[in-house]
């Protein structure tokens, strides 16, 4: 049956609760192997805890948590060179709230700014450029932080400021890209059979980015929505591609993911960046995989505008945060985890964020 | 941080759209977005229109989680 009416009841039909349990019993009755599938987005990992979607799963079927989480995989190093801008008077920061409480080597953005630090938080990288417009005797730097979904946003914040003449808005740019992350992954020897690819990042990139994976790693992929009929969906059709031995990259969210993805965001996002090594938390660096302001925006680049000396490091101690993201630990596998380690008080960056694998197993189990 | 929430188009001023979603509004950007119009259902991400949401794919995938959910085996087609 088809839900035909508003375009809410269209949306809704993805949470319907007969189709829920309709798809979770054919992949009930069709799932016959082992099957370890990585939900790369940590959007996905919050949705298929929070609707108890793993519980409907059969047992022969292991969700991992993937490195799509932008706040996760961000380097003390980052947070450190944040933190130096502090120090010079005509430094005001901004950025998305996720990033406060990530821990740096030292201290975080949210002692500092409780401390006096000049920090905005903003939901939109929009809000930074009006801030420059309206301090034009300040230098704002704008903490840019995301996957392919943000940084076209960056791309064009920082157009904007320089179209309106604010020569004193930079990006500290950790932007990242997802193909590189998920080749590591499978390198590293995790044996995932097949990925839930992050839907949002594919609105901007379309398809054609994860085609590597099943033709140089025999690796099926299909791209999610977030909605519990959508994982579901995208589950089942990943049985079927084991089952069939046919990994190919199917796109299950046709709704927001077109093949091509956003032409328009794609160019304006070349246009601005350029390819960079990037370090990741639990893989080191990952060649190509990072975006910095790239030929004439170059001079809006933080990192060369206002250097730093802290080198990349890993966390320190007992948190596992970098083989969680890796796929291959869970957080349970944690000493730390709900005792040292909360969301009131985060030891590693994966309990920070409320799409970091183990902020999201602590909201959704008995601790809360 | 990933996050976009589907949110319907109400208005368009140059570059910026007023949208809104479960009672809320917000001016989004257009920077990213061509062919959009008053009426469509957008995702807003970070404070940009990032991606129309097509109906008719929406209903598509609808159709196809109904057919699938009643498949006998692994043989159908889809
Ligand atoms: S529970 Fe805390 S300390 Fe342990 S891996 Fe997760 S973030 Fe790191």
């Amino acid at each position: 049956m088809i839900r035909t009416g508003t375009d809410k009841a269209v949306y809704e039909g993805f949470r319907d609760p007969e189709r829920i349990s309709g798809l979770a019993a054919q992949i009930r009755r069709e799932a016959v192997g082992e099957y370890l599938f990585m939900e790369v987005c940590g959007g996905h990992t919050h949705a298929i805890r929070g609707n108890g979607l793993d519980k409907l799963l059969p047992p022969c079927i292991t969700l991992l948590s993937g490195p799509g989480c932008p706040v996760c995989v961000t380097s003390l190093s980052y947070i450190d060179h944040a933190v130096s801008l502090l120090a010079l008077p005509d430094v005001v920061t901004a950025t998305y709230g996720d990033l406060l409480r990530v821990p740096g080597s030292r201290s975080t953005l949210e002692k500092e700014k409780a401390a006096g630090g000049d920090i905005e938080v903003v939901y939109s990288v929009n809000e930074a450029v009006e801030l420059a417009l309206e301090k034009p005797d300040k230098r704002v730097v704008f903490l840019a932080i995301g996957f392919e979904t943000t940084a076209p946003g960056s791309a064009a914040g920082l157009t904007e400021a320089v179209r309106r003449g604010a020569g004193n808005f930079y990006l500290l740019s950790a932007h990242k890209i997802m193909p590189p992350a998920m080749k590591a992954v499978v390198e590293g020897g995790t044996r995932v059979t097949g990925f839930i690819c992050p839907g949002h990042v594919s609105t901007i990139t379309g398809s054609g980015i994860y085609e590597f994976m099943p033709r140089d790693y025999g690796v099926g992929c299909v791209i999610s929505g977030f909605e519990p009929a959508d994982i579901l969906l995208s589950v089942l059709m990943l049985v079927r591609q084991v089952n069939r031995e046919e990994p190919r990259v199917e796109i299950q969210y046709g709704r927001a993911v077109k093949p091509e993805g956003n032409p328009k965001a794609l160019a304006l996002m070349k246009r601005v960046f350029r390819e960079s090594d990037e370090w990741w938390r639990g893989f080191g660096v990952i060649p190509g995989s990072g975006l910095q302001p790239g030929g004439e925006f170059e001079k809006y680049d933080a990192r060369l505008v206002f250097p730093a000396f802290a080198d990349d490091r890993d966390e320190k101690g007992a948190c596992i945060c970098g083989s969680i993201l890796r796929g291959m630990k869970s957080p349970a596998d944690c000493p730390l985890f709900g005792s040292v380690c909360t969301p009131a008080s985060p030891a590693g960056a994966c309990m920070v964020s409320a799409e970091g694998a183990c902020n999201v197993n602590y909201k959704f189990s008995n601790h809360a | 941080m990933c996050l976009s929430i589907p949110a319907k188009i109400e208005s368009i001023e140059g570059e910026y759209a007023m949208v809104s979603f479960g009672g809320n509004r917000y001016r989004a950007g257009l920077q990213l977005l061509d062919d959009v119009g008053v009426g469509d259902y957008i995702l807003l991400h970070a404070g940009f229109a990032i991606q129309k949401l097509d109906r008719k794919e929406a209903e598509e995938t609808l159709r196809l989680i109904d057919e699938m959910r009643n498949s006998p085996g692994t043989e159908n087609i889809y």
